[in-house]
């Protein structure tokens, strides 16, 4: 990292852009506390005169980048049946495999995936791999990252994108260390560099505060895990065509097993389960679902913060929510003081929701709530505060009371809906 | 029993705000402290090792400034702090942070379980503790909310986003742990004196510990940052005036017509 | 001369600050108002090691510096004034006697668990006629055999109701005047022992502050500390050392109504604008500011001055007069600046005022300290 003294302006930008706090004025030019500095690049963008350099040589472990094509989604299911988050990447990978002009590749591990397989299809998908297996219904590590890490070797995509879900966030690191890639993390954007042919990855840092756009350059697959609720799942078309090709995992370690497809082409493919490579046994897997919570598919969410009090100040969101016919939200501040559940959680660290309306009431507006839930179509803010930031980002705000609107924007919603 | 705690100095992010008007961090009195979920991890270790005898090992890769986390460390109760520090780890993504510290655990050898907090609240990737594990052939446990040992058996929580399943599998093995599976310790007074006085931070470089240095560093890493940039919000809504009793009518009004509701 | 603090002592600052926000700060309003002593964070103090601070490794301390145990006090008051005296008449009045002037079976007995937190310390001097007149004690002590016998009573004593043990101030001759008081350790429920009930207070509401009687209560004589007679001595050099103790705990008071202030001045608007844009609060928060600050650079240098082995009374009374003068002084002030909101329980701000009070009262009044200040200088 280097700052060119005689081009530095002086103009001090870099400093107040570096998140590390590692730049500094002295004499007038920029000076860099390489302690503090994890070359990030940030500086670099932004100075005006091009003064800052960051030199980066090519990695000697980089591969021929040639012999890589197609776009990929590992589609993730629970009990067999698809999460919606891997319909949105396929419908995100398809957009991305247009671009490039590439094929779109669904990949499923499980026990029963036929419908799994034409619902990938019918997303968007040219081609479907099936591997089914009993040992491969719920997720481990092992024998997933063995399956797939081999899958990758064999057929090398160009990009493989999953499910930022703690499963996917689970895989995706293991597979990429595994065949030496990078990958990226809970990405809220991907687009493909029209230049350079490269997917663009863009992501939240810093708990939110700061947005890094990430490429992976000299190494094949560029590895992405995207966030749940954050592309747009398309419509499905059954009327769609793909190959759905069945591959075989069988435990044992002789057997190589081979199933009838249901279209296409039988493919011989066998990774080998020694006890090894299960190493965890699953004791349980227990759903915690009273009503399951579904933020993430919810149209309408009526969210409560610090202002509604009390536990029992959320039964004017919950009643709100009911009359709206939806899903009832909380800031992090309340989930902690224990006033509600954690599965109502939005934000950074909880859910990421986009419904068509969110009500945010007596929630200030903390940017690690509004990172979950600032794509919502239309918000309504409800504070006392008029100096709350929630204020900055909502589409109608009401400074006032929640505990007197929100009783009487449910009676009114009642009766209107009601007349329907 | 050894049990080694990977741990990161990071920027305390929750308390960073942003200047919309000049798009930038405020990151003035912005402290750095241990990354939360690895304070999990030390007081996990600890309690163990409290439990069932042993020491704890708690290493970190960063700048020097990085030995004021290790030294908290060994004041909640760790007996050994170790700091990866050489120019040559700086700008290092996850996949070359993950090979340094498996190349110096590697160094260490003979552990039994090795606890990293699932995140960090910088980087948010959750990506080397897995990387980790996957250098050094061990199976890996993620999103761990309990954890008990019989013996050489290990049981684990694992959170789902709906519920969570419960695992078992046999030491040695890597454990990524969530804040909410203990709460940390007060670094003791006794303790802070200590880690100043008669403990020390061993600090390793690149030629303390069998690294190929063509893995290391900036130029080693698979992903690099294009571009950053602070998010920026466009909506700046109406305010509704009026009673309550013509708000709550201009409210409904509008989300019919918009077809909201 | 470094005015910064070391590495050490600002990891033991950050530790009490994080502890006060987490668990000091969340029932600091509701302790006072029920005046329940906060049993379950003096737990987790001891917990912490944070009840033995300056005291050696080897006696159950942590083997820090007067400093690092000064910043605690002051980082829990800045939160909780309460706490802060908790911990301050633990240390320096109840566990620093036995510390300097024990033997080493008391030391063995009553310093350790004091320093390990397992046990909790308080100091009995004050009488309902020995106040300021520290010396004019009738509570007495007669060496009986193998035993001494105590009679009287101690008023206004900090952890009465909570204490293991307490040091006790009694005439043992009352023909030598001040050379004729001495100094016991005393166990919580030896018969003839008695604490009375609970005082309702002004402010630092919670703190535990009651009246001890004596009544024929039988001591074994290996409880004299130091020798018969040296207990005026041993008074006031442990009052020396809890005079920054409480300069501390009023700092703490004061920075947190400083802070609370500049921030509400942000906030608060009237006539269009921020107050804080008004020169007139400008100027008073100019001020406030620079008290603190000077009454931090007093308690600070006391607590070094005593580290580096100097006589440091005068220090110590002067960070005790001009802290707590500050405190009440600040602390006023910001209930001023808030208005209507200031004298409201909703805010903390009238309880920091009421808190501040005692420290220019207790452990010496203001104007104890100036005696002791003026003979310095006129000797």
């Amino acid at each position: 990292m280097l700052i060119i003294k005689d081009t530095c302006v002086g103009c001090s930008i870099c400093v107040e852009k570096c998140p590390y706090d590692a730049l500094r004025m002295e004499d007038g030019v920029a000076v860099v506390n390489m302690d503090k500095c994890t070359l990030c690049s940030a500086c670099v963008k932004v100075c005006p005169v091009d003064a800052i350099e960051i030199e980066q040589n090519e990695s000697k472990t980089a591969v021929d980048i040639s012999e890589y094509s197609g776009v990929w989604v590992l589609a993730e299911q629970r009990n067999n049946e698809l999460l919606n988050v891997s319909l949105e990447l396929v419908s995100e990978g398809r957009k991305l495999a247009d671009e490039l002009n590439e094929e779109l590749t669904a990949v499923v591990l499980g026990s029963d995936l036929s419908i799994a397989g034409k619902e990938l299809v019918a997303q968007g998908a040219d081609k479907v791999y099936i591997v089914e297996d009993e040992e491969l219904l719920q997720y481990r590590t092992a024998p997933y990252t063995k399956v797939v890490a081999e899958l990758i070797n064999k057929c090398k995509p160009e990009i493989v994108l999953l499910g930022a879900t703690h499963n996917g966030r689970d895989l995706g690191p293991r597979v990429s260390a595994r065949i030496n890639t990078g990958l990226t993390a809970d990405c809220t954007k991907l687009a493909i560099d029209k230049e350079r042919k490269i997917l663009l990855q863009t992501r939240p840092a810093f708990g939110g505060n700061l947005m890094a756009t990430i490429i992976c350059p000299d190494h094949r697959p560029q590895m992405s895990t995207v966030r749940p609720g954050v592309m747009t799942k398309e419509e499905a078309d059954y009327d769609r065509t793909g190959k759905i090709e069945y591959l075989d995992a069988d435990i044992n370690a002789d057997d190589l097993g081979s199933k009838v497809t249901k279209e296409g082409v039988i493919l011989k493919f066998s990774p080998e389960f020694g006890d090894e490579d299960l190493l965890t046994e699953i004791i349980q897997i227990v759903k915690e679902a009273q009503h399951s919570v579904n933020l993430e598919q919810a149209d309408i969410i009526v969210s409560g913060g610090r202002g509604v009090g009390d536990p029992e100040g959320f039964s004017v969101i919950e009643n709100l929510a009911e009359v709206l016919n939806g899903e009832v939200g909380a800031s992090r501040a309340v989930v902690d003081e224990g006033w509600i559940d954690k599965e109502h959680q939005v934000g950074q660290t909880g859910k990421t929701v986009k419904p068509k309306l969110y009500i945010a009431c007596g929630i200030s507006g903390a940017i690690q709530h509004r990172a979950g839930m600032n794509n919502s179509d239309i918000i309504i803010a409800i504070n006392t505060d008029r100096e709350a930031s929630i204020f900055d980002i909502c589409d109608y705000g009401i400074v006032g009371d929640l505990h007197k609107i929100v009783p009487m924007l449910t009676e009114a919603f009642d009766q209107v809906l009601g007349e329907e | 029993m050894k049990i080694i705690v990977c741990i990161k100095q990071v920027p305390d992010t929750n308390e960073v705000k942003i200047d919309q008007d000049k798009g930038t961090l405020i990151r003035e009195g912005v402290p750095s402290i241990i990354n939360p979920e690895d304070k999990n991890g030390i007081e996990a270790a600890v309690s163990l090792k409290e439990e069932f005898g042993g020491e704890v090992i708690v290493i970190s890769m960063g700048p020097s400034q990085a030995k004021v986390a290790l030294k908290e460390a060994l004041a909640m109760g760790a007996d050994e702090a170790i700091l990866l520090s050489d120019r040559a780890f700086a700008g290092s993504d996850t996949w070359a942070t993950a090979y340094t510290i498996s190349q110096a655990i590697k160094k260490i050898g003979d552990y039994d379980l090795i606890f990293c907090g699932r995140q960090a609240i910088d980087g948010d990737t959750a990506q080397v503790g897995p990387q980790i594990a996957e250098n050094l052939g061990l199976n890996q446990l993620t999103y761990v909310s309990k954890i008990e040992l019989e013996g050489n058996k290990v049981k684990a929580r694992r959170e789902l986003e709906q519920g969570y399943s419960e695992l078992e599998t046999k030491l040695p093995v890597l454990v990524t742990v969530l804040e909410s599976i203990n709460k940390p310790r007060y670094a003791s007074i006794k303790g802070i004196v200590n880690a100043h006085t008669t403990q020390e931070v061993q600090v390793w470089t690149a030629d303390d510990f069998k690294v190929d240095k063509n893995k290391l560093g900036l130029d080693a890493s698979p992903t690099q940052v294009h571009e950053t940039f602070i998010p920026r919000h466009e909506k700046k809504g109406e305010i509704l005036e009026g009673s309550y009793e013509d708000i709550v009518d201009n409210l409904i009004k509008k989300l019919r017509s918009e077809n909201v509701v | 001369m470094d005015f910064k603090l070391s590495d050490q002592q600002k990891m033991i600052q950050t530790v009490f600050r994080k502890f006060a926000e987490k668990e000091v700060e969340p029932i600091a309003a509701e302790i006072d108002e029920s005046c329940e002593f906060p049993a379950e964070n003096v737990r987790k103090m001891a917990e912490a090691e944070m009840m033995g601070i300056p005291f050696p490794q080897e006696y159950g301390g942590a083997g820090a510096d007067t400093l690092s145990y000064i910043i605690g006090v002051e980082e829990l008051s800045y939160r909780c004034a309460t706490h802060g005296v908790i911990l301050s008449a633990h240390v320096s009045l109840g566990a620093h006697p036995i510390y300097k002037y024990g033997t080493e079976e008391q030391i063995e007995k009553y310093l350790v668990p004091l320093a390990k937190g397992e046990n909790l310390g308080a100091f009995g001097l004050t009488e309902p006629n020995a106040g300021t007149d520290a010396a004019s004690q009738n509570t007495t002590a007669e060496l009986d055999g193998d035993e001494y016998i105590l009679n009287g009573n101690k008023i206004f004593i900090t952890n009465a109701g909570v204490a293991d043990t307490f040091i006790i101030m009694a005439m043992t001759d009352k023909s030598k005047g001040t050379r004729g008081i001495s100094a016991f350790i005393v166990e919580k429920n030896t018969p003839g022992f008695t604490v009375g009930k609970k005082e309702d207070k002004m402010g630092i509401n919670a703190s535990d502050t009651r009246e001890l009687i004596f009544q024929d209560c039988r001591i074994p004589k290996e409880n004299l500390l130091g020798k018969e007679g040296m207990g005026f001595k041993i008074a006031m050099a442990t009052l020396d050392g809890g005079r920054i103790g409480i300069a501390a705990q009023a700092l703490g008071i004061a920075q947190r109504a400083l802070d609370e202030t500049v921030k509400y001045v942000k906030e608060r608007e009237q006539f269009g604008r921020p107050i804080g844009k008004f020169q007139g609060l400008q100027w008073y928060i100019a001020e406030m500011a620079t008290k603190v600050e000077s009454a931090r650079n007093l308690v600070y240098k006391a607590a070094l001055t005593k580290d580096a082995g100097e006589p440091f009374s005068t220090e110590a009374a002067m960070a005790k007069l001009k802290a707590s003068e500050t405190a009440m002084d600040v602390t006023t002030k910001a209930v001023q600046i808030f208005g209507g909101y200031g004298y409201m329980k909703d805010y903390p701000m009238e309880r920091l005022m009421r808190d501040a009070k005692i420290t220019e009262i207790y452990e010496g009044t203001s104007e104890v300290q100036k005696m002791v200040i003026a003979g310095s200088l006129l000797r």
